[in-house]
């Protein structure tokens, strides 16, 4: 019996490059651009402000990546992010001592809106994009009707300084934004449940097969309501930073929930599930946002940038969906 | 060969669009707008919205009625916090004048033309008005309504405005280029030689915001500036707050301290101070508007900025004059330009106030009205 050449696998660096998703490879690229740029971006403070910049786009992500996991869509985070900061800036209406109560009210908000649209699609069976699209309709009509058009109130300090407030002094990091803190403690939390626990795998089964999960025993319905609370949640949490960073304003949200898609399918989340990684969904957040950068350093005009900003997710998504054909 | 038809009949209506597109530049109206903002106002003093710069007068003796009278409006929309109080003004003007208006009916087109071309159709057709008032969402659109309506009732035009002439008046201050010039001559004035100047605007396209960016570009061109970045187009923020300030940041990165910001509007200028703030750096010379947010910050931080506005009691004037055209009173048109005051240094502590809402519009003659200031959002 003679052991053929061929049965004896080969170090090949190529097949090891190709296993990297391109979310990281186009990651490297967009940050050497920025670099380029702007020199001064490799520093710890260039990156750390950049990562306080990408935070609301990650956590909302990582959020939105449990509803595409378990087989949904979630279209309304970006005005449940402009309810967070129409409603905080009208609970607090400038007493600093309300802020850790309109912080409680905005969570308890979110709880339900995600469980309502939980609930309406487990259990009367409507499709996720038509609830959460009446859900983005709904929230932001409640945002504008309650502030009466434009944001009344200011935020004060104590709510601002979680989207806008940086320690400094600190070692090796120079500066750490508090906004950045927020951001490793929700992308840890979210990888160890959706890792580490039996809850991610049964959302990861849910969104792959739904009724051999069922048959398998695993309570469906209640998975689906609880990934709907949780991309909630991480709206709730980047609305506060995103109106810590900004200040109140009536269009904050927009278009966050599009952008978390198209972060989502850029790291590897498989649309209508089955498939997704939290390092992934980071990764693509962060890939946005660079080129969001790069988009305002170019300096183009506006129709340009959209048009190029278009291009690019069409382009990066299909290599991602034809990529997963080849592998 | 069709491939190839599609693109020169794309090409050719892409060329005819632009051709038919309006003219954002045109001298013979800046210059217009520039002698405007030195004439004195003709008027009662103290009441800006009652007063006007030059023009002739209408007169409305045909016009006259019995009262009390039913006033109609038509309103473009409330989608931004301008229009809010704005129409939150015109309502109390209402009020004060409530012993001559009967009824006040008020369509809101959510900002589309369609439906605001219906609400007038529907508003001439339900018979309750003694006369209409628009406030137009797009000039162009909106002329043909406009000059039906003027067929049945007296109209009035504010704001946008039609490039119809038949309303008994149209009341507008100063204009676009006026807001342009007045913010750009003191960032002119106030930036050291060869100091690094940025513009920041909304949005292409908007007759209003196209306007003043060319009036700005005027002044800048004179007095020897050049803009930094966006091509000489300015950059666009979609007035959102946080890519204002993710814009400004971006551009500190790139060149350090910016000497001066122009702004279109003032509703983002908090957003672009902030981006400095948390840079580190010194307060740029600055434009922005009447917002209380950024009258605010000025006092606060002693910035060496300016406000020019487009003042909100426009909407004032324009309850004002329907009343006068149903008394048969004369009044300034076929254009009413009003006189559009900008906030300096010398005057600022007039308007500023830490009671009103970030996005109050202080120029809105509402000082004394009734309600004020609850119903401008204050709460007691």
């Amino acid at each position: 019996m003679s052991v053929s050449a061929a049965s004896v696998t080969r170090f090949d660096p190529l097949r090891l490059l190709r296993r990297i998703h391109p979310a990281y490879f186009a990651l490297v690229v967009l940050l050497g651009i920025v670099t380029i740029y702007n020199p001064s971006f490799l520093t710890p403070t260039g990156i750390m402000n950049f990562l306080r910049r990408a935070a609301p786009l990650c956590i909302v992500s990582i959020g939105e990546m449990f509803v595409l996991v378990s087989g949904g869509f979630d279209l309304s985070l970006g005005s449940l992010i402009t309810l967070t900061v129409m409603g905080s800036a009208l609970m607090i209406n400038n007493d600093p001592g309300l802020t850790w109560g309109a912080i409680a009210a905005v969570y308890a908000i979110g709880m339900a809106s995600g469980l309502f649209n939980g609930l309406v699609v487990s259990y009367l069976k409507v499709p996720s994009i038509i609830v959460t699209l009446g859900a983005l309709l709904s929230l932001k009509g409640i945002a504008l009707a309650w502030s009466g058009g434009s944001p009344q109130g200011y935020l004060p300090d104590n709510f601002r300084q979680f989207g806008r407030m940086t320690l400094t002094d600190i070692p090796v990091l120079q500066v750490l934004p508090v906004a950045v803190i927020v951001l490793v403690i929700a992308v840890a939390l979210c990888a160890w449940v959706f890792h580490g626990t039996t809850f991610g795998r049964l959302v990861l089964i849910t969104g792959d097969n739904p009724r051999a999960a069922e048959v398998a025993g695993a309570r469906v319905r209640g998975i689906r309501i609880v990934a709907f609370i949780i991309s909630a949640l991480s709206a709730v949490t980047a609305g506060i930073l995103l109106g810590g960073f900004a200040g109140p304003a009536q269009d904050v949200g927009d278009g966050y929930e599009l952008q978390a898609i198209a972060a989502n399918v850029l790291g590897g989340t498989q649309l209508l599930g089955g498939r997704g990684s939290v390092a992934g969904v980071v990764a693509g957040a962060l890939t946005l946002t660079a080129l969001f950068m790069v988009l305002n350093f170019m300096g183009l005009p506006k129709p340009l940038r959209d048009a190029v900003q278009g291009a690019i997710l069409v382009i990066a998504v299909a290599y991602s969906v034809r990529r997963r054909k080849w592998g | 060969m069709r491939g190839r038809s599609v693109l020169i009949g794309m090409a050719l209506s892409f060329l005819a669009g632009s051709a038919l597109s309006q003219n954002f530049d045109d001298p013979a109206e800046f210059k217009h707008q520039r002698e405007l903002l030195q004439m004195k106002a003709e008027g009662p003093a103290g009441k800006p919205w009652e007063q006007h710069l030059g023009g002739g007068t209408v007169n409305t003796a045909k016009y006259k009625k019995a009262g009390p009278y039913k006033l109609c409006f038509s309103n473009a929309g409330v989608g931004n916090p301008w229009r809010v109080v704005g129409w939150t003004t015109m309502q109390a003007e209402v009020d004060v004048q409530k012993a001559d208006i009967a009824k006040f009916t008020v369509a809101d087109a959510e900002g589309k033309d369609d439906k605001q071309i219906s609400d007038i159709k529907a508003l001439l057709s339900s018979g309750n008005c003694d006369i209409l008032i628009v406030s137009p969402n797009t000039t162009a659109a909106l002329t043909p309504a406009v000059e039906e309506a003027c067929k049945k009732i007296p109209v009035i035009t504010f704001d946008r405005g039609t490039t119809s002439k038949c309303p008994v008046t149209h009341i507008v201050p100063i204009g676009g280029y006026a807001f342009g010039i007045v913010g750009a001559e003191y960032i002119a004035k106030n930036v050291p030689k060869g100091g690094k100047v940025i513009a920041l605007r909304i949005l292409p396209g908007v007759d209003v915001l196209e306007t003043r960016w060319s009036a700005a570009k005027h002044i800048f061109a004179e007095k020897g500036i050049k803009v930094l970045g966006g091509e000489h187009n300015g950059d666009f923020t979609d007035g959102d707050r946080a890519k204002t300030k993710s814009i400004v940041a971006d551009y500190i990165a790139k060149y350090g301290q910016i000497d001066g910001v122009w702004m279109d509007a003032g509703a983002t200028s908090t957003a672009a101070l902030e981006a400095f703030e948390d840079a580190g750096l010194k307060y740029p010379v600055i434009n922005g508007e009447d917002q209380q947010d950024f009258l605010q910050a000025w006092k606060k931080n002693k910035l060496k900025a300016i406000a020019p506005t487009y003042p909100t009691y426009q909407w004032r004037t324009a309850i004002i004059a329907a009343v006068k055209v149903l008394k048969g009173e004369a009044v300034p048109g076929p254009v009413w330009e009003l006189p559009d005051p900008a906030i300096t240094d010398a005057n600022l502590d007039k308007f500023v106030s830490d009671k009103l809402p970030p996005l109050h519009y202080a120029m809105c003659g509402c000082e004394g009205m009734p309600g004020y200031p609850e119903r401008w959002g204050v709460k007691k």
